[in-house]
């Protein structure tokens, strides 16, 4: 077993044979029940390191007082490993990228909570770049761009150019032809930047300027999902094509009955 | 068009050479030409227009027969680099990035180009001008009309 020292806590963990495996600080922290904050992190993506904000201070015995900060959210754990969370040197930094970030975003209220938790109320840098819409708020995390490729597969975003000028956009800031508008990409930025929208029996996805009929459930006629989602998912699960055409409620109803003409009918569901 | 493609094979690292091709062949990548290499490739063509935003000697928007680059870096701004630019913007009618309407020039200006004794320095479709000055640019443009 790994011993891995927190904020004084002694945790341990399971050893892994290779160290790129092995658990990440931040996933060791949370076990044990300490908070660090993150911003683009998301347990069911890849660690990116690009918000900066969960950074920790570590050491190792043999170090000799020598220190370093890392990124928790992608820094693996090795034995010994000495972590602080909250020392001077990570309040410090933490609280420069804050003033970094607030520069960016002025007017996020995320990003203005955070900050009113370190103290701080403004910032000393000034941006001439400060995302617009379709974007307002962006911090450039790359959730939405990791989880369309990672989870999803269809990469409709990117970010495009660099710098100053970086933006999450579709190819050629025109609407992406392969966007499912399935809105995984809303669900998962932590700035609340992008808009879904649902007007009818359409939906608006702001990033990606994609635009998609919505299906009505057959039973009840509510709107419940995307037309090119519901597409997608039918190809994948070919067996259970009749309660996909029908919405979450309508579907729960129609296994329960299947359920209540007893044993034989499960098989059919 | 063709033999360019056919020069790489499709391995992921020969995107940017293939990319950097069409750049030199075309002067600027089009819609139509990064739509062909993400399918050449099998890459998505998010990626594509990414890497072709990325880097700035790409351009998604035809580039003048001639490419003018003042140099901005250290050396050549203080030496006068500036001026130079700002005169070049009155002699053609563009900001730095821009082209002219009749697609004959783009101005451009590059970080050091490390020639940097030879500034303030102005490169003209590779060719290297120093010792530049604002009267000297004026004529030197003349023998590109
Ligand atoms: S839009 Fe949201 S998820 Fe995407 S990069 Fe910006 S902050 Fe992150
Ligand atoms: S959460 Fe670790 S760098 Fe953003
Ligand atoms: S600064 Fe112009 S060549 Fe170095």
């Amino acid at each position: 077993m790994h011993k891995i020292n927190i904020d004084g806590q002694t945790v341990e963990v399971e050893p892994h044979r290779q160290s790129s495996t092995e658990k990440t600080i931040l996933e060791v922290a949370k076990s044990a029940g300490i908070y660090i904050p993150t911003l683009c992190y998301h347990p069911a993506l890849e660690p990116y390191g690009a918000c900066r904000l969960c950074l920790v201070e570590i050491t190792k015995p043999e170090w000799k007082e020598w220190s370093k900060l890392v990124v928790s959210c992608a820094y693996h754990v090795e034995n010994n490993l000495i972590v602080k969370t909250s020392s001077e040197k990570v309040i410090k930094a933490r609280k420069f990228i804050l003033e970094l970030l607030l520069a960016r975003v002025p007017e996020s209220d995320v990003i203005q909570k955070l900050a009113n938790q370190y103290g701080i109320t403004k910032t000393r840098f000034s941006s001439s770049l400060n995302p617009e819409p379709p974007t307002l708020n962006c911090i450039l995390c790359g959730l939405c761009v990791r989880v369309c490729d990672e989870i999803i597969g269809e990469n409709a975003i990117c970010f495009a150019y660099r710098g100053a000028n970086r933006e999450v956009m579709a190819p050629f800031n025109k609407p992406s032809e392969v966007c499912l508008t399935c809105g995984a990409c809303a669900f998962v930025c932590p700035m609340g930047a992008i808009k879904i929208e649902d007007i009818v029996d359409i939906r608006k996805i702001s990033i990606s300027k994609t635009e998609a009929s919505l299906v009505r459930c057959k039973n009840c006629g509510v709107t419940f999902t995307a037309l090119p989602v519901s597409e997608k998912v039918k190809k994948k699960f070919q067996t259970l094509q009749e309660l996909l055409e029908l919405c979450q409620k309508c579907r729960r109803k129609k296994t329960i009955e299947k359920l209540s003409y007893g044993p034989m009918a499960i098989r059919n569901i | 068009m063709k033999d360019i493609f056919n020069k790489y094979e499709k391995k992921d690292e020969n995107i940017l050479g293939l990319l950097e091709d069409i750049q030199t062949e075309f002067n600027y990548l089009s819609e139509e030409n990064i739509r062909k290499v993400a399918e050449a490739f099998g890459v998505p063509l998010s990626r594509i227009f990414g890497i072709s935003t990325f880097y700035k000697s790409f351009s998604l928007t035809p580039k003048g027969k001639h490419i003018i680059w003042v140099c901005s870096g250290t050396a050549c701004h203080v030496r006068g680099a500036p001026k130079i630019s700002d005169r070049l913007t009155q002699l053609l009618g563009i900001e730095p990035g821009g082209t002219t309407p009749d697609n004959q020039f783009t101005l451009e200006t590059v970080n050091c180009l490390g020639a940097c004794a030879l500034g303030p320095l102005v490169v003209i479709d590779g060719k290297y001008h120093g010792k530049m000055s604002v009267d000297k640019i004026e004529k030197l443009l003349q023998d590109y009309k």
